[in-house]
């Protein structure tokens, strides 16, 4: 394990760090109803969603390594596709 | 060159010439003038690669003189009281991200009731931050320690504060043998760290350490804070031979019954223990604590009298439960009377009724305040 001065890391190297690791409810989103808009990915404080080419859509996807669960793209999504569940872990 | 001036001078002057690259500060009495002295220096231009920068409060300036720290500037601060607690909450992240920013606080009782005059209490406040704190006992001893914190600071990679007494040593006039720029710079090297920060080479510091690693960089740092204590003493031997003999982590003269003490108080502390024939302890580094050199000293003595001027409310005098955790299993007897808080003169004659009540036995080990005055406590 290193142990740096100062506990300095060089870029990427801190996602080792799987902070999602506490998230108590996740967010699932449905690809149906989700129109690309990108602002979930926007206004998500991690950094964590991301929009990708679903067949002919793009929908966003989240990052469960990273997201803590906080709700904020459940909350603003303008086509209600954002639904927060039970984290269930196997 | 020998010149009369004021605490606050002997530190500027000591601050310029070691030649900081980025100073920011946020004015708080009894700190005020160090950094107008160096805003003036800095205004007529006598202060070489170097930006002054105001702040709106403490917490930026700490907060700035991270961010400076980190790319590898030499970096200045001084506060007090209220202003080094708003300050901590950045100091114990420069402390974890071991940038060797240097600081002076001029020690300054904390609210409330709001003080402005002079105790321990902040700076002992922040005795777990990982920073090293040296107390220092007059306006010559602030002056010679810059340079020693700069040095000691960039060798071990911790934040260092140099604490003198608000008003008692900072509003003093004094005669002060200045150093100069050429002895300053055979001593103190440029400071140039492995690793900083930069538009090329991007690095986080103090990055997020979860429970499997946390705990790693929690112990690399404690046992980097106790070998401290080597450096430091080798710097403080180092200054010895270029310029002046202080001492160690610790100023000892043996005795029967010795006082401890801590800054300024330890220089009336030292007048009154000579006219009297007892001993005196002078803790100058309280952070790393000098532990082994403590008992060393006290072990053989009769009485250990410790006067503090800082209280863990609920316990007692924090140097006391230090020197006696110091002192455990050892014989000595420890008295401690806790005494100046907020300006409240500490003169010889309190001192000696003190230590001729633990000498004729009038009391038992323990503490007590001294020098209180009858109050009736009412609801307002």
């Amino acid at each position: 394990m290193r142990i740096s001065l100062g506990a300095v890391s060089r870029p990427l190297e801190s996602l080792e760090n799987k902070t999602g690791s506490w998230a108590v409810k996740i967010p699932k989103i449905n690809p149906d109803k989700c129109v690309g808009c990108g602002e979930c990915r926007m206004l998500c404080p991690e950094g964590c969603i991301d929009l990708v080419k679903k067949g002919e859509k793009v929908v966003a996807e989240v990052d469960y390594d990273y997201c803590k669960g906080c709700g904020i793209c459940s909350e603003i999504c303008h086509s209600h596709a954002i639904e927060m569940v039970e984290k269930v872990i196997e | 060159m020998r010149k009369v001036v004021r605490g606050f001078y002997s530190v500027a002057y000591a601050v310029k010439l070691c030649k900081p690259n980025i100073i920011c500060a946020y004015p708080i009495t009894p700190q005020t003038e160090i950094v107008e002295n160096l805003a003036e220096m800095y205004a007529n231009g006598e202060l070489e690669n170097c930006k002054y920068i105001t702040a709106e409060s403490e917490f930026d300036a700490a907060s700035i003189l991270v961010g400076a720290s980190a790319t590898g500037a030499r970096t200045f601060t001084a506060t007090c009281s209220q202003g080094l607690i708003l300050m901590s909450e950045v100091l114990f992240n420069a402390a974890g991200m071991r940038l060797p920013i240097v600081m002076v606080n001029t020690n300054r009782a904390l609210s409330a009731p709001l003080s402005i005059w002079n105790d321990l209490q902040d700076s002992m406040a922040l005795r777990d931050a990982g920073i090293i704190q040296i107390y220092v006992e007059d306006n010559q001893e602030a002056h010679e320690m810059i340079p020693q914190a700069y040095k000691i600071a960039e060798s071990v990679m911790f934040p260092t504060m140099v604490c003198m007494d608000g008003f008692k040593l900072t509003h003093a006039y004094e005669p002060i043998d200045l150093l100069d720029q050429e002895l300053v710079d055979s001593f103190l090297p440029p400071y140039d760290p492995p690793i900083k920060l930069s538009v090329e080479n991007p690095l986080t510091f103090g990055s997020y350490a979860p429970p499997h690693c946390y705990m790693e960089f929690r112990y690399r740092m404690h046992k980097d804070m106790v070998n401290a204590k080597k450096t430091i003493e080798k710097v403080f031997k180092e200054w010895a031979e270029i310029r002046r003999d202080w001492g160690g982590l610790i100023e000892y003269k043996e005795g029967k019954t010795v006082l401890v003490a801590m800054g300024s108080l330890i220089g009336t502390i030292k007048e009154v223990a000579e006219e009297n024939g007892w001993g005196y302890l002078k803790i100058r580094t309280y952070r790393p604590f000098p532990a082994e050199e403590v008992r060393e000293a006290l072990k053989d003595c009769e009485n250990v009298i410790v006067f503090d001027r800082a209280v863990s409310f609920g316990y007692e005098g924090i140097l006391t439960i230090d020197i006696r955790n110091a002192l455990y299993g050892e014989s000595p007897d420890v008295y401690s009377f806790i005494v100046g808080l907020g300006g409240r003169d500490v003169p010889k004659t309190l001192i000696e009724k003190c230590v001729s009540k633990v000498i004729n036995r009038e009391i038992k080990p323990g503490y007590s305040f001294e020098g209180l005055k009858e109050f009736e406590e009412v609801l307002y």
